[in-house]
């Protein structure tokens, strides 16, 4: 069997086809290009249903209720392109979050707050990477473990009390425009932030490791990458930006209590999924990522507006999530069985 | 000569953008050792696949006891009369010995599962294949020539018409491959059909009656093992005959580069010391098994050593990773390209440039010119035929696979390259050009160990050989000491060099 | 010389020592804690954790993992109690079959998913978690049941005793002797361990991955589909929120019970154990003067401790079995 020479000889033909018409259903088929177009379509829909949705007043401050989550999504995007699992994240929140309440009862100023916030989410993400990489325990048990004890901290000692007293300069984390706008703070932090991580994605080695690992851990660790340390790092640095998010959510909110964030973990996971990253490692991109944050928190902020409950978006969440791993299957089925039909008529 | 059992005609099997088996005929008779013949990639696992109801033909009849069958499942194959012993690891670790050989076809009473029935009959099995294992051990307790027997005991225990064995004797010892030849013997004299997948002639002359050569996914021919002799079945099996293949070329042998002494780890070898010089060819050979590989790893940084030292340019060294093991100048071509060699599902420019990625950066930032540079600098060097730098590995067949593991350690500029079998499951023609590649490199002073299990590729290429059996180095030879009866005797323990 | 169930035996020795010693300790503290009444309160409490453990169980044993257990349990419990209210006339077996079929439905649709979409499990079930749970908000307009809504015969459901046993710890016992025959002494329960040992080597022998997952799923289902009517009967209330963070007491009850969390090996009589060692503690943290609020935080750090000590086991093991060979 000559494999090469029919591989060679078929992309070729893949080469000779690309008219106009093949460009549009290659970028159509592409992940990235199903989710644009569920975009606009979403936007035409609502548009049409609702005056109130294409108002940049109303698209600006929607951006309140997803751009923490959204911030949740990108180092998950690291976690799940290297194979691994982290449902902890939003009992990291907790905890950070109940730290930074403690603190704050303290009479710690704003930027020990942030500080603490942020330094107890790397030690979250640094024992979870313990457990996972040290002692090889798989991530989904370790994690659904340490969820259960760092939620279970702020829960044995908060009770069902609540921290409501912080400093006034800290609310402007979560509830603040930029001077002069109406542009929301979180979304610029959350924009620069998502450039930040497409920079390390797209153009770093560490990105480069990142998508070798997920594809073969075995090969990129007999190629010289330091597997271990790596994936380590992610759920570090999972820890540090979950903190970050804990930070914002609860100087926005203004009061810590132990349900806080509460199936924040489901909601990163979709985003990542989503937005084309493979559940299984090794595939997807920042952009996939970006359209699906938008894509989901718009779609919600629309269901809100024509009054659909929350339990209704629970339930799309949860469907979106298994689409978005389902549909890939399935397009790749159609793809194969094609390639087969046309062989055998070859 | 006895009637046919088992045909075969005109079988095709296409996966997506590949065509494995392309018209395959095989008669196969009662009594009968038939000997399956083709080289690594032939398609000569497809086609044991598809015998066996793993696979289903694209194309082609097959007809079983005069009719026409198709097998759905593992199941019906079975259940028809037809088994293997696979190749692969097909046991299941944590289970019992009795389990593993009932596993798809337990035994009931009543509708629940006999187990006592079960044990009773795996004593049996166990006791006329005249081995002394426990039913109830777990397998994962068995070394690799036992678990071979209880595979081979799992084919025996469904009464078979059709017994199957892929390369059966791949990791036994000399001894271990009479007592399996007996057990085929006393099957033929049972009046089943064998058929007998290997590529070792000495083997197939001892054993086999007649035979089917396949290459390259497509059916070359067939006939009587004692009359047609071995260099014509060579022929039809490589497609040119074996002394255009090693282009071995005399060398001046440098100083002295790697010491080891006395590598030890626990379970995979003991006490193995040998040395390499710059510009040299040492051949590792052994059995499957026999730690070779091993050996090779903790060397490399992958697996952990228990004790011994590592000596490079005369300085000890301790290599905790691949990646120290990269910086001070080594490189590892593993054994398994597909999972350890290549990132199947990454762009051949994304493979090439996966050990030299953090050179060919500034602050971490990737420098995408270099990167394209150094990709077509090796890539070319190796002469990889690939439709662009772009395209995935796994669009690309075992031998160019081969290739572009050999050029992203080149790559990497290394003074001492271990091979890990080269030139396994890759086809003829790449087999030389990487031979000829590797006698090159030599010249130019670096220094090689070749890890290998086939004797004409060892005897060809080195200029020194180390023989491994059972996790001991038995005996080195030089190239003018090297023949394949000492080797073979080495290999399978016969002579043990004493280590003081 | 049987290694396999020596090992086996000796973690489930090891699980009852613990257990013991455990419940010592707690009677030194507060005396009357190991008493009869006590001892089958405990047990009482603890059965609806041992059916859905038992059900998670096969879930790992294929390396999967079932989130959606808690769930699936609020959802069946939600439909059985409206059921029961809204037709109290209706024989209460009938009620805990639908309650049943339900759970067997949705834990067939995550079979379906993991079977036929190449879902991964995690991701099959962390959605279906919320979508079930969404369903039943949906299904209950966010009201729940309470105790005078629901028949005198459906609250007397697991209450009802006989030779001495309630009802809820005979299901309990029904069920794992059921599932341990099904998991020792038929095809398909050999061929769950088959599909966790190796999935290659069970392919060759024609076990369907397919067919194990559809059957290992709806088994989960329809467990929680039991424990579903039992919880809202007991507690005389169904509730939105029935059995939220159930999954991992689940789990726990497997890992503390020796079941590889990898998938391959493991066995229901550890589960059962493991699962009452976690109602001990449950029962005990009150009567030592702990907070119920601990109790999340104790689990999770019990699960971490066991699956830690699980892990250092097997590496000792295999270092062993490696010392042993021949070298």
């Amino acid at each position: 069997m000559d494999t090469n020479k029919t591989l060679a000889n078929e992309s070729r033909l893949v080469e000779e086809n690309k008219g106009l018409k093949n460009k549009i259903i290659a970028l159509v088929t592409r992940w990235e290009g199903v989710l644009a177009l569920i975009l606009i379509a979403m936007v035409i829909l609502f548009s049409n249903i609702t005056p109130y949705f294409l108002d940049y007043f109303n698209l600006m401050n929607a951006t309140f209720t997803f751009m923490e989550k959204a911030v949740l999504a990108l180092p998950m995007i690291f976690i799940i392109m290297c194979g691994d699992i982290d449902i902890s994240v939003a009992a990291i929140i907790a905890l950070s979050s109940f730290a930074m309440g403690f603190a704050s009862s303290m009479g710690v100023d704003t930027g020990g707050l942030i500080i603490i916030g942020i330094l107890t989410g790397a030690l979250a993400g640094a024992f979870n990477a313990l457990f996972i990489i040290r002692f090889r325990i798989p991530a989904i048990a370790v994690t659904l473990a340490s969820l259960s004890m760092f939620r279970g901290v702020s829960q044995a000692i908060l009770g069902d009390q609540a921290y409501t007293q912080y400093p006034a300069s800290f609310s402007y984390f979560g509830q603040g425009y930029i001077p002069g706008t109406i542009i929301p703070f979180e979304l610029v932090f959350f924009l620069i932030l998502a450039a930040g991580f497409a920079y390390v994605l797209h153009f770093t080695t560490y990105g480069r490791k990142l998508y070798a690992i997920g594809n073969s851990a075995t090969a990129a660790k007999f190629s010289g990458v330091d597997v271990d340390r790596i994936r380590f790092t992610n759920f570090v640095l999972n820890g540090v930006f979950a903190g970050v998010v804990a930070v914002l959510l609860t100087s926005r909110i203004g009061s810590t209590r132990p349900n806080i964030a509460m199936g924040w973990e489901l909601e990163a996971i979709t985003l990542v999924v989503l937005g084309g990253v493979s559940i299984s490692g090794g595939k997807g991109n920042i952009v996939g990522v970006l359209l699906s944050v938008f894509l989901i928190g718009y779609l919600k902020f629309g269901m809100g507006l024509i009054n659909m409950s929350a339990k209704i978006m629970i339930i799309t969440t949860g469907f979106l999530l298994i689409l978005a791993v389902l549909l890939p299957v399935i397009m790749d089925n159609v793809k194969k069985q094609n390639k087969l039909k046309a062989q055998r008529r070859a | 000569m006895s009637d046919k059992i088992l045909e075969l005609q005109n079988i095709t099997k296409y996966f997506p953008g590949i065509k494995a088996l392309d018209g395959i005929n095989l008669n196969i008779r009662e009594g009968e050792v038939h000997a399956l013949i083709g080289e690594n990639g032939a398609g000569k696992s497809t086609l044991v696949k598809i015998l066996t109801g793993v696979y289903t033909p694209t194309t082609g009849k097959i007809i079983y006891q005069g009719k026409e069958y198709s097998f759905k499942n593992a199941i019906d194959a079975q259940e028809a009369g037809i088994t293997a012993i696979h190749q692969e690891a097909s046991m299941f670790p944590e289970l019992s010995v009795m389990e593993n050989i009932y596993m798809g076809h337990h035994l009931k009473k009543k509708g629940a599962l006999d187990w006592k029935e079960m044990r009773q009959k795996t004593k049996d099995l166990l006791q006329k294949m005249e081995i002394d294992i426990n039913p109830d051990t777990p397998v994962k307790n068995l070394g690799v020539a036992q678990r071979h027997m209880v595979e081979i005991a799992k084919a025996l225990s469904i009464d078979a018409k059709v017994v199957i064995m892929d390369e059966p004797t791949s990791a036994l010892t000399l001894r271990e491959v009479e007592d399996l030849y007996k057990i085929v013997r006393q099957l033929k004299k049972e009046n089943k059909a064998i058929i007998f997948i290997s590529h070792k002639f000495e083997e197939i002359q001892e054993i086999c009656d007649c035979f089917t050569v396949l290459r390259d996914g497509q059916y070359i021919g067939e006939g009587n093992v004692a009359e047609t002799g071995i260099d014509q079945i060579v022929n039809m099996m490589v497609g040119r005959s074996l002394d255009q293949m090693f282009p071995k070329v005399d060398v001046n042998i440098g100083e002295t580069i790697l010491e080891v002494e006395g590598l030890s780890k626990a379970g995979s070898f003991k006490d193995v010391s040998f040395e390499l010089k710059k510009g040299e060819i040492l051949g590792f050979f052994g059995l499957v098994g026999a730690g070779r590989s091993e050996v090779m790893r903790a060397i490399f940084g992958i697996d952990s050593l228990d004790a011994g030292t590592v000596r490079l340019k005369g300085q000890d060294v301790v290599i905790n990773s691949a990646r120290e093991a990269m910086q001070k100048g080594l490189a590892y071509v593993p054994e398994d390209r597909q999972t350890q060699g290549v990132i199947l599902e990454q762009s051949l420019t994304s493979n090439i440039t996966l050990p030299i990625i953090d050179k060919i950066s500034r602050l971490g930032k990737v420098d995408a010119k270099a990167e394209k540079a150094k990709t077509a600098e090796f890539g070319r060097m190796m002469e990889i035929k690939a439709a662009g730098w772009h395209v995935n590995a796994n669009t690309l067949s075992g031998g160019n696979q081969q290739k572009v593991v050999l050029a992203k350690w080149l790559a990497t500029e290394p003074e001492i390259l271990i091979l890990d079998e080269p030139t396994k499951g890759i086809d003829v023609g790449t087999k030389a050009a990487v031979h000829e590649f590797i006698s090159e490199m030599a010249s130019k002073g670096l220094a090689v160990i070749m890890v290998s299990s086939e004797l004409p590729e060892i005897l060809g290429m080195s200029d020194r050989v180390v023989v491994m059996h059972e996790g001991h180095k038995t005996k080195e030879f030089s190239r003018d000491e090297a023949d394949s009866d000492v080797i073979i005797k080495a290999a399978t323990g016969h002579t043990v060099e004493s280590n003081a | 010389m049987n290694t396999i169930k020596e090992l086996m035996k000796k973690r489930e020795i090891t699980l009852v020592l613990l257990v013991l010693t455990l419940t010592v300790l707690v009677n030194l503290r507060a005396p009357g804690f190991v008493s009869g009444e006590n001892i089958s309160r405990i047990i009482n409490d603890t059965s609806i954790l041992i059916m859905v453990a038992i059900g998670q169980f096969f879930v790992i044993l294929t390396g999967g993992i079932d989130l959606s257990v808690g769930s699936i349990i609020a959802f069946s419990g939600m439909a059985a109690s409206m059921l029961n209210q809204s037709n109290p006339a209706l024989p209460v077996g009938l009620v805990l079959m639908v309650g049943v079929l339900i759970g067997l439905v949705l834990g067939a649709f995550n079979g379906l998913l993991v079977a036929f979409g190449k879902v991964p499990p995690i991701i099959a079930t962390l959605g279906t978690m919320s979508i079930y749970r969404g369903f039943t908000f949906v299904l209950s307009k966010g009201q729940w049941v309470t105790a005078h809504e629901m028949t005198e015969g459906y609250m007397n459901l697991p209450k009802g005793t006989f030779l001495g046993l309630s009802n809820l710890i005979w299901a309990a016992v029904l069920v794992s002797a059921v599932m341990i025959f099904f998991s020792r002494y038929t095809r398909s329960g050999r061929e769950v361990y088959a599909i966790g040992g190796n999935k290659t080597a069970a392919h060759f022998v024609g076990v369907s991955e397919a067919k194990v997952n559809m059957l290992i799923f709806s088994i989960s289902g329809a467990l929680c589909g039991i424990a579903g009517v039992m919880w809202t009967s007991r507690y005389a209330a169904a509730v939105n929120e029935t059995a939220t963070g159930f999954e991992l007491q689940t789990v726990a009850a497997c890992v503390l019970g020796g079941v590889n969390i990898a998938g391959g090996a493991g066995a229901i009589p550890g589960v059962i154990i493991g699962a009452l060692f976690l109602g001990i503690i449950n029962n005990a943290l009150p009567v030592v003067n702990f907070s119920p609020f601990y109790q999340m935080f104790i689990q999770g750090l019990i699960v971490l401790a066991a699956m830690f000590i699980n892990t250092m086991m097997d590496n000792r093991k295999e270092k062993e079995l490696l010392n042993r060979r021949s070298l």
